[in-house]
């Protein structure tokens, strides 16, 4: 049934997914009460450049803020975090205390980034996480008295080398800082890329200076009499002088909130449909309970794998609208909008479409690994899945086709910089099959 | 005035970058970066590059309303 102006839509998480709801809510005609709920002090804003311009310098956190694409008539409930839902009372519970009263709730409440397995190391300071753009301006802060100095006492430890650790990496050389990486894996970006496009990646990150240590993991972080960070000791042996590290070794989803709620809920994040329909533990839908974003776990109706969250910008807009319409239309639709993100790091461009994740086969498409632009397409089970284009931006159209046309793996693609025939190589995703493999879902459901 | 491109439909032909390169510019080859908040001045630039852009990646906003914010935002 669709939304009255009667309604009232409470949206808990007041970033990209939760802004991007609420406009397409009022975009879709809904005139009812609309209310966000956000826990930081701060307007919605765009993480992704967080990373990259803002701890280079380029750009300050007040430049990154959003827009917005319409009126909202919104109410504003920041910096306060939920702390609670109770489904059979229709309320959002609030950290002070106050309870939200709503007709429909959009769970939009984002991922943490992980916390460093020690809290005494963790709290020391110089030790960093990046998530918001609070964490960014410390960060920043450090990064820039560090890059006053000369010498050595100007390297930055980088904990985990994924995207984020990777484009923190980035940052720091383009401050002209020294920069350690540490990479419990083979490869940096493996679990989204693989060891075989990782690794190539890889290379060009040590082209540029980076000290990328691989199968290597941080032991200890040691602090001085004053709680400052000064050396980091490695699983290599290594001791490293170092006042600042960032701890870029994942995320967890908000769901803390939820504990009790009957929805399913833990750190992989709020099971749903691919209409963004809250499940409960029967897979059962749970009426006016939606999830959108970073926070939501779900089957991809165009991929053959078990429930999975997608932390990319442009699924947190597709999810949005799909919640919107879903609101508002008595046609359900399920998105399947194809999975798609960027990264910007060292002089490249990296972009990906498709699940390149669930592949067990990878072959390089046009170009070269070793120099210059190169484009590798992603195969599971003799079908296309995935490609990557690192500074390529230009052919992905083509790829996302073969993708939604599921073609055949390889795909036949004939470019001019296609080097004869393809040999598909073993993509080597160090995360097994295990989180992806369809088999692990009960049959029956959708 | 607010704007936000969308990275993933971006495919960098750059024509933002020749109408308002105050607030468009390529970081590397092919890595757009730009001011989400552009000063009044860059605002029929702005304008300009969003018609411009072959692949429609930019959005401008639409909205004047002002988010009441937290007196810790102001810190």
């Amino acid at each position: 049934m669709s939304a009255s102006a009667a309604d009232r839509v409470v949206v808990v998480g007041a970033s990209l997914a939760g802004l991007r709801t609420a406009e397409s809510l009022r975009q879709n005609g809904f005139t009812g009460r609309l209310t966000l709920i956000g826990d930081e002090p701060h307007e919605p804003y765009d993480r992704p450049p967080l990373s990259k311009a803002v701890l280079s310098g380029r750009l300050s956190t007040d430049q990154v803020r959003l827009p917005r694409a319409c009126d909202l008539y919104a109410d504003w409930l920041l910096d306060v975090s939920a702390t609670g839902l109770d489904l059979a009372a229709r309320e959002v519970r609030l950290a002070d205390g106050r309870g939200v009263g709503f007709d429909r709730v959009v769970i939009a409440t984002g991922s943490a980034a992980r916390p460093w397995s020690d809290p005494v190391e963790g709290s020391l300071r110089g030790v960093h996480l990046l998530r918001g753009r609070d964490d960014a301006d410390r960060l920043r802060a450090d990064l820039a008295e560090l890059a006053g100095f000369a010498g050595e006492s100007g390297r930055v430890l980088v904990i985990g080398g994924g995207f984020t650790g990777s484009e923190v990496a980035s940052s720091c050389r383009n401050l002209g800082l020294s920069v350690t990486v540490t990479q419990r894996g083979t490869a940096p970006l493996a679990s989204a890329l693989g060891e075989v496009v990782g690794g190539a990646i890889g290379a060009r990150q040590c082209a540029h200076g980076v000290d990328l240590r691989v199968h290597t993991t941080v032991r200890r972080l040691v602090g001085d009499a004053f709680g400052r960070l000064r050396q980091a000791r490695l699983s290599d042996g290594t001791v490293l002088d170092v006042r600042v590290a960032v701890v870029a070794t994942g995320s967890v989803r908000n769901t803390g909130w939820l504990r009790g709620s009957g929805l399913v809920a833990d750190a992989r994040g709020v099971s749903c449909d691919s209409a963004c329909r809250a499940l409960d533990a029967e897979r059962r839908v749970v009426a006016g309970v939606y999830v959108a974003g970073d926070v939501a776990r779900w089957r991809h109706p165009r991929f053959d794998t078990g429930p999975l969250s997608f932390e990319h910008w442009g699924n947190a807009i597709d999810q949005a609208e799909t919640v919107a319409h879903n609101i508002m239309s008595g046609r359900v639709r399920e998105n399947d909008a194809l999975p798609a993100f960027w990264s910007d790091q060292f002089g490249l461009n990296i972009k990906s479409v498709g699940l390149p994740g669930c592949a067990d086969q990878v072959v390089l498409s046009q170009g070269s690994f070793e120099h210059g632009p190169f484009v590798a397409a992603y195969g599971r089970a003799g079908v296309t899945v995935g490609a990557v284009a690192v500074n390529s931006p230009r052919v992905l159209d083509g790829y996302a086709a073969l993708i939604t046309e599921r073609a055949p793996f390889p795909p036949a693609v004939n470019a001019t910089d296609s080097l004869g025939p393809p040999v598909p190589l073993d993509a080597r995703f160090p995360h097994p099959a295990r989180e992806l493999v369809s088999a692990s879902i009960p049959k029956g459901q959708s | 005035m607010r704007i936000v491109v969308d990275l993933n439909r971006c495919q960098s032909y750059g024509q933002c970058v020749f109408a308002a390169p105050e607030v468009f510019r390529f970081r590397g080859e092919e890595s757009l970066e730009y001011d989400h908040v552009p000063g009044p001045a860059s605002a029929a630039a702005v304008r300009r590059a969003a018609l411009a852009c072959p692949v429609q990646a930019i959005t401008l906003g639409a909205s004047a309303e002002q988010i009441p914010l937290p007196a810790a935002a102001h810190r």
